[in-house]
């Protein structure tokens, strides 16, 4: 809330604003960083909601014990290193000298009222529970913390860089007060919590005192703006100074700009397509005279000619305007635990018609494909354009794009008996961990939900060559042999045709001249990766 | 668009003048005013080539096999991968918008004579029902009504497209839902005022059915201010639907409406590739315009209070 | 009188109750609001756990009792997304739709009355045309369409006011508003103007019919024939006349514009109560859903109510009871 004595002097420094070579220029108090993020956060609590938006956000004021780098490498964070003692044992050294925003130190006992916290923050939605679950902490001394876990869990400092660290004092903090910034010990981050209008903005102040020294922005709000067109406009305007998530159909304008940049990175975020592998009859394939046909999809020749038929490049180029990379594997390439011999399946019509034909269905058959609106970059259109050349293809194809809300609830248990309900879906995965044991976890491995295997396993894949490989990485803790399990795992689902990738996306961030963005593959936009040029 | 427009006392048509038919005489009135001329010359144009669509267009849009992503983002009279000229370029997905444009008004006017056309039905009956009936019956419609009027169109259709679902049938409910209380209204009030004329008592103490007094004798007579009605209510329903569908609660996008074309077109406004949002708008645009034209005229025209 | 305010909100609790009614059950058949919700790593152990935490494991007709209880306990629910009490958010939210709102009210008015005016007392002049067409053209354009027009025209071609958001706020007897700095202004001119549109061409129609008629009228004629200037003809006696009917309307009007500010609300990124609607729709937010419909259909109800009141008070042949014809 601003003084109204205020107005006065912030009228006129806004009507100077206002004026275009103004803005242009970039005046805007040059220690403020404006910055419009494309989703709604839904608190400021950093355990609440395990979501994007949450945790980008709350990155800047809690700080996790591992940290990961704009690669999602993982990097010392509060914990100034980590090493397996022994299969089932971690243990973290904590970083020393390390104060909350209001002067009070960092220590274990710290880190132990976190992990009673956050899995355990009444209504959440979506909980941090699946990253405490089954670990054991403990504390050796003030700056020591040791994780048992009754299995091997080469995981354990990735699952720790999901979420921040609260002060002690803060352990019986609602959500509520943590919105209304009641939690005055604040955090161990760079920047402090200053303001908080639900579905409005978020406004942060530098912390002064910060182990990791000082930031140059004296306030950074970041405006929640979710309408692509207007978050462009609005940095076009010069309300804002970055802006995240610019639609591939502004990209090229932006870079043409020259009181803009733009930068881009790949994305952690794959998008494929999911099938119908558990049928054997499939409620969206018919055959060409609209009769009942056995499941086509159980047969690996159509699933290749189908990832044959689909031209990638041709998505990349027309659909994605560039801003896209074909894809071959749930990662793209030099991500920990992805594969160097594979490669994006090449388009070829005329092979992919010879497959069709050896397995049996040389006229093809009738399918239906399903897809969410509005949640993956251009996502109706690449439906759209694979329903084209699977037409080319001689499979008569039909779309239906739903809401993502109703997509997503039949596209997981919409069938009969909770099962998934469609043939041939797109939808998109993003790999929050930086490596690709998770992706395998949930869209390849065998669907079994006491174990926690295959729970995004739309298609109901199941390899049990596939499952051992997988298996096998998980209990492996030494890197290097895990990194080589996970990509003999990935060949084994991607040679199988186990679903169908098509393209990663790429991460763009647009900013006025002046102002740098460290463009990142998780998504997240950090006030800490922005400078000044 | 909104509701206060309606005018609530549309009354009957002046009496007839001796040499002319009553509708001669309303045709003379209505062409006086050149601009409603106009615009209905442009409705039968639009309506024409809605139905015409698949004859003349260039491409039909919604057969996969023939839109080839290739062709997609093409400016205004590039030629296509299959040879024919794109006079209005193409959409995101390579789909001819023109061809886009006249299947789109097929969907965007199917979808408003529908709702119209059903809204108008129910909203008739009810209203008949309640002038016919009267006592409890009648209060408890026309507290409903009032309600139903009391409460945004946008407002209500949104909610009941949240809870329905996308579709276009479930578009055309909602509209219905949020439509036929004004219908409701008027017919009422034409209604109670035709019963108590002399020709209805009349026809009621010669024995005829309630039926074929409501049928032959009220309905005929309210028939003036429910065309007023039907024409502004069509394109309200138009640009409703073209608003939940920019709104993303609208129509699927794979037969896409003309609202779910500029939507789609919308991302591409600040890049310069204007044509495939603005096109579509320009042909909603004219559609509305066309049918409000017409509207309005009828409206002075069936409207004797305001003749000098 | 009391009688009529008493019948007047049992109907509004008929409404309330149908509606929530359609929309509690409604919300529950497009989706599961848990696939929203969930984070999409979440196996299914933890898919379990948010389900039974947010009450979302038991059949729907059981979580519409336990609604309905803690309902007429006065708890309306917590959003699923943010764990806050709906009605709280939507109250937070409201003043922003209202300050926009009412800014495009005045702004139908100062634009809407002077055309309007012109166009009755001169009908046939050429201005007039142009006026009523604009007028049509006013009714048919989309709302959306033109909010984008106008970020793209004056915004980011002539950067003459900023595209999104809303200026800073000052807190005046409880009340938040960003209407007393310039700033403020600057933020509020476009989306207003475009929720503005439709009602700018509505008060013209209703200017002109009422400067029509009341150019016919014998006081009118009387005081032009005693001599009186035409300024303070219109000035006095049509404005003083066609006043209570545009007035009337607009007051009932008000609702719809908060409605369409939903619209609105989403094109300019303006924090109001419209875009926490959509964003709840989108997301399956039941009990945001549920609390704005209540919050908006009472909202509704006491600004009819106060319009029928205030008219009667102008006019006193209108009474307050609902004769059935």
């Amino acid at each position: 809330m601003e003084k109204i004595s205020k107005i006065g002097l912030k009228g006129l420094k806004a009507a100077l604003l206002a004026a275009p070579v103004m803005v242009a220029a970039g005046v805007a108090s040059a220690q403020e960083l404006r910055i419009g993020i494309s989703a709604e956060l839904s608190a400021m609590d950093p355990h609440y909601h395990n979501v994007s938006p949450n945790n980008m956000l709350a990155r800047h004021i809690y700080e996790p014990l591992v940290g990961q780098d704009e690669k999602q490498t993982l990097k010392p964070l509060l914990a100034e290193s980590w090493k397996a003692i022994d299969d089932t044992t971690w243990e973290f050294k904590l970083r020393q000298g390390v104060k909350f925003h209001d002067g009070t130190p960092f220590t274990a006992d710290d880190v132990i009222a976190t992990m009673q916290r956050a899995p355990n923050v009444p209504k959440s939605p979506s909980s941090f529970s699946a990253y405490v679950r089954g670990k054991e902490f403990s504390k050796v001394d003030d700056f020591t913390i040791r994780v048992k876990t009754a299995t091997p869990a080469p995981l354990v400092p990735t699952d720790l860089s999901t979420f921040g660290i609260i002060p002690a004092k803060c352990k019986d903090t609602t959500t509520e007060d943590f919105n209304l910034g009641k939690c005055t010990t604040g955090g161990t981050g760079a920047y402090k919590q200053a303001e908080y209008v639900a579905g409005d903005r978020v406004v942060l102040t530098p912390n002064e005192n910060y182990w990791g020294g000082k930031e140059p922005w004296s306030k950074v709000t970041f405006r929640m703006i979710t309408s692509a067109p207007t978050r462009v406009a609005a940095l076009l305007a010069g309300d804002i100074d970055v802006i995240e998530n610019v639609p591939t159909s502004d990209v090229a304008r932006l870079k043409g700009d020259a009181k803009l940049s733009v930068a881009s990175t790949v994305s952690n975020r794959v998008i494929y397509f999911h099938m119908d592998h558990f049928r054997e009859v499939s409620p969206f394939i018919k055959g060409k005279d609209g009769s009942e046909i056995k499941n086509p999809l159980q047969n690996l020749k159509v699933r290749q000619a189908l990832s044959m038929a689909i031209n990638r490049p041709a998505i990349v180029e027309r659909i994605m305007e560039k801003e896209a990379i074909p894809a071959g594997q749930l990662l793209p390439d030099g991500f920990f635990g992805t594969s160097k011999k594979l490669k994006p399946v090449a388009f070829d019509l005329n092979g992919a018609k010879k497959l069709l034909a050896e397995a049996g269905y040389p006229n093809g058959f009738k399918m239906k494909l399903h897809g969410p609106t509005n949640r993956y970059l251009n996502d109706t259109k690449i439906i759209e354009a694979v329903a084209q050349m699977f037409s080319r293809l001689g499979i008569e194809t039909e779309v239906e794009t739903l809401p993502s809300a109703n997509f997503f609830t039949r596209a997981s248990q919409g069938g009969q008996g909770n099962v998934p309900e469609f043939s041939f879906i797109l939808v998109g995965w993003g790999a929050g961990t930086g490596e690709s044991s998770d992706s395998l976890k949930a869209l390849l491995a065998t669907f079994d939900p006491p174990k926690g295997m295959g729970a995004t396993n739309r298609g109901r894949y199941s390899n049990k060559a596939f499952d051992a490989k997988l298996e096998e990485a998980l209990r492996t803790v030494d890197d290097a042999k895990r990194d080589l399990a996970l990509a003999e795992a990935m060949e084994i689902g991607m040679n199988d045709v186990g679903l169908i990738p098509t393209h990663y996306q790429l991460n763009t961030w647009a900013s006025r001249k002046g102002v740098k963005v460290q463009a990142r593959t998780d998504e997240y936009t950090l006030a800490t990766g922005i400078r000044k040029e | 668009m909104s509701e206060a427009t309606l005018p609530t006392a549309v009354a009957t048509p002046p009496v007839e003048a001796k040499e002319e038919t009553p509708f001669r005489r309303f045709a003379r009135s209505f062409f006086e005013d050149r601009l409603a001329a106009f615009g209905l010359g442009l409705f039968v144009v639009i309506v024409l080539l809605a139905l015409a669509a698949p004859l003349i267009a260039p491409q039909n849009p919604y057969d996969l096999a023939s839109v080839d992503v290739m062709d997609s983002r093409l400016p205004p009279g590039d030629v296509a991968g299959e040879g024919f000229t794109m006079w209005l370029g193409s959409d995101g997905v390579g789909r001819d918008l023109l061809s886009g444009i006249l299947y789109g008004l097929r969907i965007s006017l199917m979808v408003g004579a529908f709702s119209g056309i059903l809204a108008a039905s129910v909203g008739m009956a009810i209203g008949l029902i309640a002038a016919y009936a009267g006592g409890r019956t009648e209060n408890i419609i026309m507290r409903i009504v009032d309600l139903q009027l009391s409460l945004p169109s946008v407002l209500v259709a949104l909610i009941l497209v949240a809870a329905l679902g996308k579709g276009v049938d479930k578009i055309i409910i909602a509209l219905v839902m949020v439509q036929w209380a004004y219908y409701a209204r008027t017919v009422r009030g034409s209604a109670l005022v035709e019963r108590r004329k002399e020709y209805v008592e009349a026809a009621q103490s010669l024995g005829l059915s309630h039926a074929r007094t409501v049928f032959r004798h009220i309905l005929p007579n309210c028939l003036a201010p429910v065309i007023v009605i039907v024409t502004v209510q069509t394109a309200h329903a138009i640009s409703l639907e073209a608003t939940l569908s920019f709104l993303g609660v609208g129509l699927p996008q794979t037969e896409p409406s003309l609202g779910v074309l500029i939507a789609n077109g919308f991302q591409y406004m600040l890049s310069g590739k204007y044509w495939i949002s603005v096109f579509p708008g320009i042909a909603l645009l004219l559609t509305i315009v066309s049918i409000n034209l017409v509207g309005d005229r009828l409206r002075d025209v069936l409207n004797p209070r305001l003749e000098k | 009188m009391l009688a009529f305010v008493l019948r007047r909100l049992a109907q509004a609790l008929f409404v309330i109750a149908a509606m929530l009614v359609i929309v509690f059950f409604g919300v529950n058949v497009v989706g599961d609001p848990i696939y929203m919700l969930i984070s999409p790593e979440m196996d299914q152990q933890q898919i379990a756990e948010t389900a039974r935490a947010l009450g979302l494991d038991r059949p729907i007709w059981e979580q519409f009792l336990i609604f309905l209880k803690n309902a007429v306990q006065g708890d309306l629910g917590r959003s699923f997304v943010h764990g806050e009490s709906a009605i709280k958010l939507i109250l937070h939210r409201m003043p922003a739709t209202l300050e926009l709102a009412f800014v495009a009210l005045f702004m139908a008015i100062l634009i809407g009355l002077p055309l309007g005016l012109y166009a009755g007392l001169k009908p046939e002049s050429r201005i007039s045309r142009l006026i009523m067409a604009i007028s049509i053209l006013g009714f048919s354009l989309p709302t959306f369409w033109v909010g984008l027009m106008l970020i793209l025209t004056f915004a980011v071609s002539l950067g003459w006011l900023p595209a999104t958001g809303r200026g800073p706020t000052v807190s005046i007897l409880g009340i938040d508003t960003s209407l007393l700095s310039l700033k403020g202004w600057q933020h509020v001119a476009l989306p207003a103007l475009n929720l503005a549109l439709l009602k700018i061409s509505l008060v013209i129609r209703l200017a002109r019919a009422g400067a029509r008629e009341a150019a016919l009228m014998d006081y009118v004629k009387f005081a032009r024939a005693k001599g009186l200037s035409q300024s303070r003809i219109i000035g006095v006696h049509i404005l003083k006349n066609i006043m209570i009917p545009i007035v009337t309307v607009l007051g009932l009007e008000f609702g719809s514009l908060v409605a369409f500010s939903v619209v609105t609300e989403t094109i300019f990124a303006w924090p109001g109560m419209g875009r926490l609607l959509l964003e709840a729709i989108t997301r399956l937010d039941r009990p945001v859903i549920v609390a704005y419909v209540m919050v908006v259909v009472v909202l509704f109800v006491t600004i009819n109510l106060l319009v029928d009141l205030i008219y009667s008070a102008l006019d006193p042949r209108v009474r307050l009871t609902e004769a059935t014809s």
